[in-house]
């Protein structure tokens, strides 16, 4: 029988030791139920723009169903190497400086596997998107967390770094706006990292997927800043702000040395992304409409209603500034993230993703994207305050 | 366009206090600013978006091309303004191109839509010629597809 081969004994290690993430976890708990009002969906609500969709439709008639060059279609490679240039200040030559992947996912993987050598340290600051930390073991690197605070604005500081630096770091990772906290870094806050990767001499992945969803003011990006272009890999993708998760469309900028590298393990191993999900990037940003603004504008109405109905109910969240995630303290009510989560489910059919899914210290908080149409957003917030008076009276007999 | 519009116009039944929350400003000032646009008469009413095709009614709606010639004073204005007062005209907008106006005129069926064109309104003094098509379908209206949406199919939780 299987049990006699053993085969979990077989599997490499590294892979066999992750634990499954947490948010699979409670995925299969929530599925479970029926009529469940979720605020726990890390993707966009909104239908893809479309002009987008029909486009791809027609490239699919015209017969775009082949292999593209590794790198991606070169006229997708171009209007990336604009719009970065436009909206995020740093210069990336189409011919050698832009691939496009199947996702930030495939381009995160590529950034880390073309650097990192076994037993590279990898700084990280948690709460982070879930798959951060086994993608730097996937890589065979040494991850090493830094935890960023809610009384900081979850924002990440150069003193939490120099904490944790050794001399074996070989790479910074940032991504702000971020998931899950909504946090977001002011170019201030952007320039004394940038002086700390420069004087340590590390190298930097910046994730910049949410970007675009960025609500008071604008968005700054971190390779804009003076010295951070030559030692850093840019990430984006059009999964967040253009709705289109299933697309699977991302993409890297780099110094060509760099993005050399990722091409390579890329070509080996994707070969190229989707064709199709490349002419719709293309249509996206070549032809950009109103949806983009008409999404960010209902997040930012929800954002502020989300914000409004937790101080309400005296709920601490610190005000949520990007991406579509508010990560508000639940640490009060005496409960752990998990079981809180948990006990909001079965009582109130409402889910949330307990915050220790995004690393041990989001321990005490829960994730609530509002990436779900108001009427859900309003419900979820209404049966999230009955459920916390209940906690509270609870509480008070006790 | 203001937000506060931008909210009413996706649903003007929304309360002053979610609104309020919505887009960060006191409930009482929600209230004041929406009487103000009353008051100007920036928002000139508040209407049901129906699927009229469900109900089966005894009504057909035409859309009508008409041509006319400005008059010497008030331009397309005065011809238009008389035009738009008959109530079975629902909507009138002066167009640029091959014509001048168009209407959506409705009525209980076809002969009471043709006895409105071929009496009131091409005797109109000013109007020079019409052109009728019939209604047959709603698609979409102001901006809402008339078809049921598909239900959300992305998974209940996701990183
Ligand atoms: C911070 C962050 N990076 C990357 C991704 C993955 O994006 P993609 O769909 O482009 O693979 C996500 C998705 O939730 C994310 O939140």
């Amino acid at each position: 029988m299987n049990d006699s081969l053993s085969l979990r004994n077989r599997l490499n290690t590294v892979v066999r030791d992750i634990p499954r993430s947490g948010i699979r976890d409670f995925f299969d708990i929530v599925t479970t139920m029926k009529d469940v009002l979720s605020l726990g969906i890390g993707e966009p609500d909104f239908d893809t723009p479309w002009h987008v969709r029909e486009s791809t439709v027609f490239a699919l008639e015209r017969g775009a169903t082949h292999y593209t060059s590794n790198l991606g279609y070169l006229e997708l490679r171009q209007a990336l190497s604009s719009y970065v240039r436009k909206n995020f200040g740093a210069e990336y030559n189409p011919d050698n400086e832009v691939l496009v992947t199947v996702g930030v996912s495939e381009a995160l993987d590529l950034a880390l596997r073309a650097i990192i050598n076994p037993g590279d340290e990898v700084l990280y600051h948690e709460p982070c998107y879930v798959s951060y930390r086994a993608t730097i073991l996937f890589a065979h690197g040494v991850p090493l967390e830094v935890s960023t605070r809610a009384e900081d604005g979850f924002r990440l500081t150069r003193a939490m770094l120099e904490a944790r630096v050794t001399p074996r770091t070989k790479v910074l990772m940032l991504n702000f706006p971020n998931n899950p906290t909504g946090a977001v870094m002011s170019r201030a806050d952007l320039e004394d990292i940038a002086a700390f990767v420069k004087e340590r001499d590390l190298l930097l992945i910046t994730d910049e997927i949410y970007a675009e969803l960025t609500h008071d003011g604008a968005h700054t990006s971190i390779v804009s800043l003076p010295g951070l272009r030559e030692r850093t890999v840019f990430l984006h993708g059009f999964s967040k702000a253009w709705a289109m998760t299933g697309f699977r469309l991302g993409y890297a900028c780099g110094p060509a040395p760099l993005i050399e590298a990722m091409m390579k393990i890329h070509q080996y191993t994707m070969l190229c992304a989707s064709s199709l999900s490349q002419k719709a990037a293309l249509e996206a940003l070549t032809h950009p409409g109103p949806e983009l603004g008409n999404m960010l504008d209902e997040y930012r109405r929800r954002r502020n209603y989300l914000a409004a109905a937790f101080a309400d109910m005296g709920v601490d969240c610190i005000r949520p500034l990007g991406a579509f995630y508010a990560f508000p303290s639940v640490a009060k009510y005496g409960l752990s993230s998990r079981d809180f989560a948990l006990q909001l489910l079965q009582e109130e059919k409402v889910a949330v993703v307990p915050g220790t899914a995004f690393g041990a210290c989001g321990e005490g908080f829960i994730r609530c994207a509002y990436a779900t149409s108001m009427d859900n957003v309003k419900e979820a917030m209404r049966r999230m305050g009955r459920f916390i008076e209940r906690r509270q009276a609870h509480g008070q007999t006790h | 366009m203001d937000q506060l519009l931008k909210v009413l116009q996706m649903n003007a039944l929304e309360s002053r206090e979610n609104i309020a929350r919505m887009l960060g400003l006191p409930a009482d000032e929600v209230a004041r600013r929406i009487s103000d646009f009353e008051a100007r008469g920036i928002i000139r009413g508040y209407q049901a978006i129906l699927n009229e095709d469900q109900l089966n009614l005894d009504k057909v709606t035409a859309v009508i091309e008409v041509k006319v010639t400005p008059q010497r004073e008030g331009g397309f204005d005065t011809i238009a303004g008389r035009i738009a007062r008959f109530p079975e005209v629902k909507t009138a907008y002066l167009m640029s191109g091959s014509y001048d106006l168009l209407l959506f005129v409705e009525g209980t069926n076809l002969r009471e839509v043709a006895a409105f064109v071929s009496e009131r309104l091409s005797s109109l003094e000013g109007v020079l010629s019409t052109a009728t098509h019939f209604m047959l379908k709603t698609y979409k209206r102001h901006g809402i597809l008339m078809q049921q949406q598909g239900s959300d199919e992305r998974l209940t939780v996701t990183p």
